[in-house]
């Protein structure tokens, strides 16, 4: 579809552009507030910010949250590529409805059930609730999400690559890191950043599988929320916000940059 | 295709195999850990359960499970009450994003085919701030002294203080703002695939717009229908932040009827029975979610 945008159409994207970016903006606006009152403004300060970075507990959570972050999302990357291989490569092998069913269903399975779920696994095998059980919840989530990214990918890419590859006598495993790999590179990339994301945002399953030696990010901020608004919250808020926003950027600029490779080479 | 030795394809195997036991491990198991528990006895002790299953006395264990959990869940209409509630807040509110995300996805599927990449990124950015920050974000806004009272009182509109915050129309606006990537995104999908053409020939036919809308375009565009109102409601069905953060203490919702159950009374069994009832309710939406989401990803060219 290629017509003009009728004014009805250009109305419900700057409507719907204001109501998603609004809150936002307004939160990162009141973070340099120098009231104490979150909704009144009373000059720009940026003293939520010191105030944030001395709070030794919350810089703690922080910590433990970009290591769980990261972690978690390595072995979501690997576990998530392997499925998604599985899924597109292996066609029909036994128990493949099951495995499928498992991919999707913990993407829409409210939250509150894995939390628990893992949370009465992890007791019942008798390990500790802490830093390794949050990675662990954190993997089995955001596995699902790189699974289905990567999975995408594979689907439209061309077969006759590898193909190619194979007839030329490459063996399976090299095919795979010398073509493939390098093919389906930005969605893994993609699938990687998400699966980060997702377990530096995670609030419920953390709760769940969090234990005395490690508390994240975001249980400090939920404690502190249920207190009442606070600017030492809309700083840290800010600070995620923006490394989201670069992080976004950066993977963006990638995609573009590995994309005018395909097309040059295309050419 | 040539047999290839031994060591090989053990290799190839392992591709499936890892990640089929990790879900099964991790996945599977702690759902039947689940269901066994809800099938228990609530103990004063650590952990806060009696534990059922004993290897060596298999009939023992047989004998000693019983439905009282859910009885409770039965007797008391608290549980009923809050399912409904769950169901009914999360119909409204897909009901309630279909009329705000389609707007927005046909105005995108419309727009000049250079602007799009930038508008689907557009969408999909807020996802990727923190959903915690996002609804944290609303409790600035709604409160009676929030930025949504000061702004219609500058305009005049109002001359009271708007108190939503603690209401459910708190908890439809935390959950359209929240879960409009979700619904926004499959329509869009659907929407940019349709065939323009067809709307054309409506329209020399003598079809009014309306009519080529409702006869074309909302056919064409159901499979995002389905899609997104799946991914919006299943979740939201379960949803604790929003109800929790936005709502008010007469916001029932079973989610955080669960939560309450482990975390404040710490009745382990009671909250395991709550997650299975929880699981029942949308067994059947996720099944069809699994099924749509597979063919699509399967029949892509």
């Amino acid at each position: 579809m290629n017509r003009r945008l009728s004014l009805f159409n250009v109305t419900s994207l700057v409507l719907g552009f204001a109501f998603l970016y609004l809150p936002i903006l307004l939160l990162v606006v009141f973070s340099f507030n120098a009231s104490r009152l979150v909704t009144v403004w009373g000059g720009f300060s940026t003293q939520w910010y010191v105030a944030l970075f001395r709070n030794e507990p919350l810089m703690e959570a922080a910590w433990v949250t970009l290591r769980i972050a990261f972690l978690s999302a390595i072995l979501a990357t690997v576990l998530g590529t392997l499925a998604a291989l599985a899924l597109t490569r292996y066609g029909r092998f036994p128990g493949r409805t099951l495995f499928t069913g498992m991919v999707y269903a913990p993407m829409v399975m409210p939250e509150v059930i894995t939390g628990l779920s893992l949370l009465l696994f992890f007791v019942a095998i008798g390990l500790d609730r802490g830093f390794w059980t949050i990675t662990l919840a954190h993997t089995t989530l955001t596995m699902c999400f790189v699974t289905v990214v990567v999975q995408a990918r594979l689907m439209t890419f061309d077969r006759s690559l590898e193909e190619a590859a194979m007839d030329l006598g490459a063996p399976p495993l090299r095919t795979f890191f010398s073509v493939t790999l390098p093919l389906i590179a930005p969605s893994i990339v993609a699938g990687f950043l998400l699966a980060f994301t997702l377990s530096m945002d995670d609030l419920v399953i953390a709760s769940f599988n969090a234990g005395p030696g490690a508390t994240t990010l975001p249980i400090k901020i939920y404690s502190q929320v249920r207190l009442g608004l606070s600017p030492e919250v809309n700083a840290a808020s800010a600070i995620l916000i923006g490394i989201v926003a670069v992080g976004v950027a950066t993977a963006t600029l990638l995609s573009k940059r590995s994309a005018l490779r395909t097309q040059r080479n295309a050419h | 295709m040539i047999a290839r030795p031994f060591p090989k394809r053990l290799a190839s195997a392992l591709v499936p195999a890892v990640p089929y036991l990790w879900l099964i491990l991790l996945f599977l198991v702690p759902f039947l850990i689940v269901l066994k528990i809800s099938l228990s006895d609530p103990a004063v002790a650590q952990p806060p359960y009696k534990p059922v299953f004993d290897w060596n006395d298999v009939l023992g264990f047989l004998s000693q499970l019983d439905l009282e959990n859910f009885e409770t869940l039965v007797g008391d209409d608290l549980y009923l009450r809050a399912t409904l509630s769950s169901v009914r807040i999360a119909a409204i509110s897909t009901a309630l994003l279909l009329l705000v995300g389609f707007p927005i996805a046909y105005a995108m599927a419309r727009a000049p085919a250079r602007h799009r990449p930038l508008l689907v990124a557009l969408v999909i950015l807020p996802f990727w701030t923190s959903f915690l920050i996002r609804i944290y974000a609303w409790v600035a806004i709604l409160k009676p002294e929030g930025f949504l009272t000061q702004a219609l009182m500058a305009l005049g509109i109002i001359s009271e203080p708007l108190s939503i915050l603690n209401t459910e129309t708190a908890v439809y606006i935390g959950i359209v703002y929240a879960y409009l990537p979700f619904m926004v995104l499959p329509l869009y999908a659907t929407l940019e695939k349709m065939d323009d053409t067809l709307i054309e020939a409506a329209l020399d036919l003598g079809c009014p717009p309306w009519r080529a809308f409702w006869a074309i375009t909302v056919p064409l565009a159901m499979p995002g229908v389905v899609a997104g109102s799946l991914l919006c409601f299943i979740p939201a069905v379960g949803e604790f932040v929003i109800p929790d953060l936005l709502g008010g203490s007469e916001t029932l919702m079973i989610g955080r009827q669960l939560w309450s159950e482990f975390f404040s009374n710490r009745d382990w069994p009671l909250a395991s029975a709550v997650a299975i009832l929880l699981l029942i309710i949308l067994v059947v939406p996720i099944v069809i979610y699994r099924d749509v989401e597979a063919r699509r990803l399967e029949t892509r060219p």
